[in-house]
């Protein structure tokens, strides 16, 4: 059969940790969207509630989930890349 | 609305396509072998693949209909942003690096990778491919609009000459080109769409949006013995209609006729200007009561009144990125929502004014039911909009390729993150500009999706100019990766791998291009077909089939130990043609058949809540009942 992987790559043990850290954030991030996507079903007049710069919930909490992905992107990669230079140091073949 | 071609537009669109063309040929002499053509060689850079996963997602639905939408139904067009954005968490800290370990050209890989089943090949194929072909439809429509004000050519010229372009793109050099067009396409949008923004913060926000803005006329009327007079005797009334809720008198002026819908003030009326447009029994078509080319068919959206700081003012001069939001918070928009009229034999279309406070337009709720007059079944229809807007991204094949082009599965990790960022910074933007457009005397009320590239035409010609040939490339480069995406899964998960068929590395390629350019044919019929509906509204379909589809399989496959081929098999195909099934029985398909809505068999045009639980509950009954059978398990 002419699939599976392209590369074989030398065996990842920061694996089991990157799974775990990036589920712990996806579930944290499902929250906060999850609380967001309840408040407009719920309650969208909340949403016209000021809350700084003259903003008001909608656009800051809109805003604020895009910034928080980024965010947490960025330190998921920090946390990533630190783990797989302590743990595949000694595999050749591993992930860069 | 009448549009003319600017010769500017013109030149700097034949100069884009020069250069993406260009670069097709360039690269096709380095895409001999099938791993070049469909991952291009796996030799992309984390940062250069990033910017390509931005100009591959950020399609047409993005940035016409998402700006289209804000400019016609306020905060509602921006929670697809945030849906679009959110699903690129789930890629990242689920998908990503796991994907890129256990394929090779295709998502169908991926998930076959353990078992080596047929099923899984065949059912993961047809997925693919109409998950790609319904994302085409949207980009194709998309393209259709734009080349009407680009080159004042007609709908279907768009449509052909994309295809066409994309056709030859992917035929060329595949994946490569693709990636490079794509890099450039996000590269160009996510700048200009920020120089576009500046642009609107630092104009301000006027009552008067521009000086050739239509003066919409107002005239004073009164009721007499039941009928409607009015005090300009130059103008007589033919007709008093009622449709929404509300009043419309048609007049006759010179032989021309004209819609006003009725108004109270204290104890008396007036009639205030509308736009229509009248199919008239005998198949002609009028706009304003004249024929489209006599110009009387105005752009519209602006505001009624502007308040900073309690006071009332006409303009306000340069506003800040806050202040921007907050002074169109504290004014008044003019909307101009449709309505239907039947005038005996003709059916008239009519765009009334409707003041809306500009707090209500900044919060959700103008277009989805979720608010005053909302249902449980309006409700359950927006949360399952959102939910499939959240699982999509990561289960969209022309995205899931893209992991397959860099060299390791720590680029495509540190890839996914560039992508968020900068896909995060364009859905900020995208507020500022559907708001722009909204108050800008811009918006065109027959097609939302012209919003953005109208917008920049009030900044002259060069902003228009560049801003529509981007728009175009963000088809070209969005369509590139989804026929490349189709051509994969006919080529090489149905032909090569379901079917068996013995061939060449250099036959694998031409399968894959001969592809390319029957699903490139498809997707013109399509877009043709599908013209005027608004574009985010057909992606939302493809994000509900793609998480109905796929993501079950591809998180069941990464963490439960149990998953069975046959347990993704079935999964798969319940997630396709339950969510397909769903979709075709809505009632916003039933308004397409022309049949009533009201009548549809499933009451929510998403399917997302029912077809992805659906597809869950599906792979775990089949895995659970088929343990003993099969061997090996995922791991």
């Amino acid at each position: 059969m002419d699939h599976g992987p392209a590369i074989q790559y030398g065996p990842d043990n920061a694996a089991g940790y990157k799974t775990r850290l990036g589920l712990i954030l996806f579930f944290v991030y499902a929250l906060v969207y999850g609380v967001f996507v309840l408040i407009n079903t719920v309650n969208p007049v909340l949403m016209e509630k000021e809350m700084m710069g003259g903003l008001n919930l909608a656009i800051v909490y809109g805003f604020g989930l895009i910034i928080f992905a980024i965010l947490l992107g960025i330190i998921y990669n920090i946390f990533c890349t630190k783990k797989e230079k302590e743990l595949n140091s000694a595999n050749e073949g591993g992930d860069k | 609305m009448i549009y003319s071609a600017s010769p500017f537009a013109i030149v700097v669109f034949i100069m884009f396509v020069l250069t993406v063309l260009g670069l097709s040929f360039y690269f096709a002499r380095q895409t001999g072998s099938s791993k070049g053509y469909y991952t291009a060689g796996g030799t992309i850079s984390w940062p250069v693949n990033g910017i390509a996963f931005a100009g591959d997602y950020l399609s047409a639905a993005s940035f016409l209909g998402i700006c289209g939408m804000i400019a016609t139904a306020g905060y509602d067009g921006f929670l697809y942003s945030i849906g679009y954005l959110a699903g690129w968490v789930v890629a990242l800290f689920v998908v990503a690096e796991p994907m890129k370990r256990l394929g090779k050209y295709t998502f169908t890989d991926a998930l076959d990778s353990k078992f080596k089943s047929r099923g899984i090949q065949l059912a993961a194929g047809i997925s693919s491919i109409v998950v790609s072909v319904f994302y085409l439809i949207p980009q194709m429509v998309g393209a259709g609009a734009l080349v009407t004000p680009l080159l004042g050519l007609p709908h279907y010229v768009g449509v052909l000459m994309v295809g066409s372009i994309v056709i030859v793109i992917v035929a060329t050099a595949g994946m490569k080109s693709t990636t490079y067009v794509q890099f450039l396409k996000g590269g160009l949008l996510i700048i200009f769409s920020t120089i576009l923004v500046f642009s609107i913060v630092g104009k301000g926000l006027s009552k008067k949006p521009s000086d050739d803005y239509h003066n919409f006329q107002r005239l004073e009327a009164e009721i007499k013995n039941g009928a409607v007079e009015l005090s300009d005797s130059s103008y007589a009334v033919s007709a008093v209609k009622s449709s929404a809720g509300i009043d419309f008198v048609k007049t006759e002026k010179n032989g021309t006729a004209r819609w006003w819908q009725v108004k109270k003030e204290g104890s008396g009326i007036f009639l205030l200007e509308c736009l229509s447009k009248t199919k008239k029994g005998d198949g002609t078509v009028l706009y304003n009561g004249e024929p489209k080319e006599a110009g009387k068919f105005f752009s519209v959206g602006h505001l009624s009144s502007i308040k900073v700081d309690g006071r009332e003012i006409d303009k306000t001069g340069r506003l800040g990125p806050f202040s921007f939001f907050s002074t169109i918070k504290e004014s008044t928009i003019v909307r101009f929502p449709q309505t239907v009229i039947e005038d005996g034999r003709d059916r008239v279309y009519v765009w009334y004014q409707k003041e809306t406070d500009g707090s209500r337009v900044l919060r959700p709720g103008l277009k989805f039911k979720i608010d005053k007059g909302s249902s449980v079944t309006s409700k359950l229809n927006f949360v399952s909009l959102m939910l499939s807007l959240f699982f999509g991204t990561a289960a969209l094949p022309h995205v899931l390729i893209r992991y397959y082009t860099v060299p390791s599965p720590a680029d495509a990790r540190k890839s996914t993150i560039v992508a968020i960022g900068a896909i995060g910074l364009f859905y900020v933007l995208t507020l500022y500009m559907g708001i722009g457009a909204m108050v800008n005397g811009v918006l065109d009320v027959e097609s939302s999706n012209m919003a953005a590239p109208l917008l920049a035409k009030t900044f002259g010609v060069f902003l228009f100019a560049v801003i529509s040939a981007i728009a175009f490339a963000t088809v070209l480069g969005t369509v590139s990766g989804l026929i490349v995406a189709a051509s994969g899964a006919v080529a090489h998960d149905l032909m090569t791998n379901f079917m068996g068929i013995k061939m060449s590395d250099a036959g694998k390629v031409k399968a894959g291009k001969i592809s390319a350019v029957v699903v490139g044919g498809i997707a013109i019929l399509l877009g043709i077909l599908f013209k005027g509906m608004n574009v985010s509204f057909l992606v939302g379909l493809a994000f509900a089939i793609a998480a109905s589809a796929n993501l079950p399989a591809i998180i069941m496959i990464l963490f439960w130990k149990k998953t069975t081929a046959k347990g993704v098999a079935s999964s798969v195909v319940t997630g396709m043609v339950a969510s397909l099934g769903i979709i075709l029985l809505s009632p916003s398909m039933y308004a397409k058949y022309g049949l009533n809505p009201a009548d549809a068999i499933f009451p929510i045009d998403n399917p997302g809540i029912i077809s992805i639980p659906l597809s869950f509950i599906v792979l775990i009954a089949v895995s659970l009942m088929t343990q003993k059978k099969e061997a090996p398990k995922a791991s």
